[in-house]
């Protein structure tokens, strides 16, 4: 039997956070910090390209090429597959994708292959995303990862070349946040609208330095896409890490996955699984509870995701405010979003719908807005993408009948990827263009230079694509 | 890579009189399609600098002569949030910035800082605030990392902290990766047959 030192604390209860991390640490640093055993990595086309050359020039190898995934997802475009990228930048960081994947021997998902998607879209699905493992990625979203009881956290590409190299990365350990979501919510609330709420709380800097968990009956009674969402946008909240436990309905996704352990290993893991839930009495350095009776559906007005509100009210008043910082971020929002102090937020008029990105490009969140385009039209003058996450999920979409539902009330269907959530392909809004969109950053810019973003959940932004202006989707039903 | 070792820092800073400054607006998304991670200076608050038709838009502080070149930045609360792209690190580099300011930063941006020769620099927000009026009075900053002090000329010194590990490579321009292998080759191993034995789903 190998042992390893215990862990300072093991034998009190634990968290989740506590456990995932006392079972990676490798070795403790004379700083505090402690160098991290990295269990997973996803490698995409945009973050990869450097931290290949940087092995390259060193002349090491990875030290387990089979614990590594590449995909392309960024800067594909969306409009059709198989054939030669348009845009010789995107052509060419694509290839040098490809190039690097073979080079090094990583599981590579193809382009026009049935599990490319969004890198936190086809983890999961492929079975390569498992709780009680270390996840890293060179995105900020790798917050998603840890709806599955993994320890999931975005990496630069300095840090990408570290775990290619060592399989490991200093880390410096988190505080830890429980945020426990109570009440019974209105079936239009979904997740998205919990996790604007909670942000618009608590700030975008709300969360830095914690490692965010997930809990109370709201969380449990969801379906691992919701809880992917929420994790997904515990970024927005300043945190590199959200969670949820791992329970009975994780490992019935997971069952026969791809890559998910099979037999005696399946039975293994789920034991081991078992045991990574928060200990009771365990205690978390910071507790905020919501009760998700009171959100009404969310909708961002602002350039930073905490400048959100309720559909049913209007454009806030930077006078009205008496903090004067955030005073005069409201006015540079609104100045930026083009919009003025006491409009109704359901009187903008939006030019174009996003539905996608790895928030909400999962099929319950397909399913969700098609319920809402069903038998309606997409207003005149609005353009409307749906992107989903994943081949997979296109794919599961076209045997649903989800793309008829959508083509025939005038959306665009589209091949997976990033898209307009990122606006590195040719998905883009012009300078002054509005957006309804289900992705996770209303940045200045980020759907596009001098494009305004409104964040909303799938449903929302169906129901905008119908009204042609920000609209109150449970007046769609 | 191994970078150059961190030497005092000292001259004019730059004010950034802005919560929330995210990598997007560091380092817009469309130029993430270059793969370089040199020369990206240029990039640097390009939306910020340059209006559509790419002539400077005045009144940006880095389109002011006087703060073009300056090596300090000072900045909001929130620095550098958002995505992990490490090229809003290497772009604000390649536009001469050594040392950050702010009364926050967004985690990744923060340790991505460290690892590519520049200091972020936490300090309280009343504080940031008296050093904004000071940077735009044109007044002289010193960042002494070895002393962990940042000075503006005639004044006293203001404490900031870097943990060791990190202010040590800094300081020696070490590469975390060399280091890593290095020191824990050995310790690495041991936690990979450990793994191996009682995690086996995780090494098929
Ligand atoms: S969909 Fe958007 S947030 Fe998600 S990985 Fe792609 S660019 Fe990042």
């Amino acid at each position: 039997m190998i042992t390893r030192p215990l862990p300072s604390g093991a034998g009190r209860p634990r968290t989740l956070y506590e456990k995932l991390w006392d079972s990676h640490v490798v070795a403790n640093r004379p700083d505090g910090s402690a160098l991290l055993y990295i269990d997973r990595h996803i490698v995409h086309e945009v973050s990869s390209p450097q931290a290949f050359v940087a092995l390259r020039a060193s002349g090491r190898r990875l030290r387990r090429p089979e614990t590594h995934l590449g995909v392309a997802d960024h800067a594909v475009p969306t409009r059709e597959r198989g054939g030669e990228i348009a845009d010789p930048l995107a052509r060419s960081q694509v290839a040098e994708l490809e190039a690097n994947v073979a080079e090094f021997a990583v599981p590579y998902a193809r382009l026009d292959g049935p599990e490319q998607g969004i890198v936190h879209v086809i983890g999961p699905e492929t079975g390569f995303t498992l709780p009680g493992t270390t996840i890293a990625c060179g995105d900020s979203h790798t917050t998603t990862h840890g709806a599955f009881g993994a320890l999931a956290f975005g990496v630069g590409a300095s840090e990408q070349g570290t775990i290619m190299a060592a399989q490991c990365l200093p880390q410096q350990r988190a505080a830890t946040m429980q945020v426990e979501l109570v009440g019974k919510r209105h079936p239009l609330i979904d997740a998205k609208d919990m996790a604007l709420a909670l942000i618009a709380r608590i700030g975008a800097n709300g969360a830095v330095g914690h490692a965010v968990e997930y809990t109370g009956e709201v969380v449990s009674g969801m379906a691992m896409s919701e809880r992917m969402t929420l994790c997904n946008m515990t970024i927005e909240a300043g945190s590199r890490i959200g969670m949820v436990a791992p329970d009975a309905r994780t490992f019935a996704y997971l069952e026969g996955r791809r890559l998910a352990p099979r037999g005696e290993l399946w039975d293994a893991a789920v034991a081991y699984w078992r045991t990574l839930p928060s200990d009771p009495g365990a205690r978390y350095d910071r507790v905020v509870t919501l009760d998700v009776g009171t959100i009404a559906p969310q909708v961002s007005w602002g350039t930073s995701p905490d400048q959100t509100l309720p559909i049913d009210r209007t454009v806030p008043d930077p006078a009205a405010i008496a903090d004067p910082v955030a005073r005069r971020e409201a006015e540079k929002a609104l100045a930026y979003m083009g919009l003025v102090p006491g409009q109704r937020l359901d009187s903008v008029a939006i030019d174009t719908v996003f539905i996608g990105s790895c928030t909400n490009g999962r099929i319950e969140d397909l399913r969700a807005a098609a319920a809402i385009a069903m038998g309606r039209r997409v207003a005149p003058g609005v353009t409307a993408l749906v992107v989903p996450g994943s081949a997979a999920t296109r794919a599961q979409a076209e045997a649903e009948g989800l793309d008829r539902i959508f083509t025939a009330a005038g959306f665009s269907w589209r091949h997976a990827g990033c898209s307009l959530c990122v606006a590195m392909n040719d998905d883009r809004l012009a300078p002054g263009q509005r957006c309804a969109s289900t992705s996770n950053r209303n940045f200045e810019g980020r759907q596009g230079p001098g494009g305004r973003t409104h964040l909303m959940s799938p449903a929302m932004a169906a129901a905008a694509a119908i009204a042609g202006r920000l609209a109150d989707v449970r007046e769609f039903v | 890579m191994p970078a150059e070792p961190f030497t005092t820092v000292h001259g004019r800073a730059a004010a950034l009189r802005e919560d929330n400054i995210d990598t997007d607006i560091i380092f817009p998304a469309r130029f993430l399609l270059i793969t370089a991670r040199e020369g990206l200076g240029r990039y640097a608050f390009h939306d910020r600098r340059f209006a559509g038709d790419g002539q400077a838009i005045a009144g940006f502080v880095y389109n002011d002569p006087r703060f073009r070149a300056a090596p300090v930045l000072v900045a909001g609360a929130n620095f550098g949030s958002g995505s992990s792209r490490e090229q809003a690190v290497w772009a604000l580099h390649g536009l001469g910035v050594r040392a950050v300011i702010a009364p926050g930063f967004g985690e990744i941006f923060h340790g991505n800082c460290l690892r590519n020769g520049i200091v972020p620099i936490l300090l309280g927000r009343e504080v940031v605030t008296a050093l904004m009026d000071r940077a735009e009075a044109g007044l002289a900053f010193t960042v002494d990392l070895a002393a962990q002090t940042l000075t503006v000329t005639g004044e006293d010194p203001i404490p900031f902290a870097i943990p060791r590990e990190r202010r040590l490579a800094l300081l020696n321009g070490w590469d975390e990766t060399d280091q890593v292998i290095n020191t824990h080759g050995a310790d690495i191993a041991a936690f990979e047959a450990w793994q191996r034995r009682t995690q086996p789903w995780l090494h098929v």
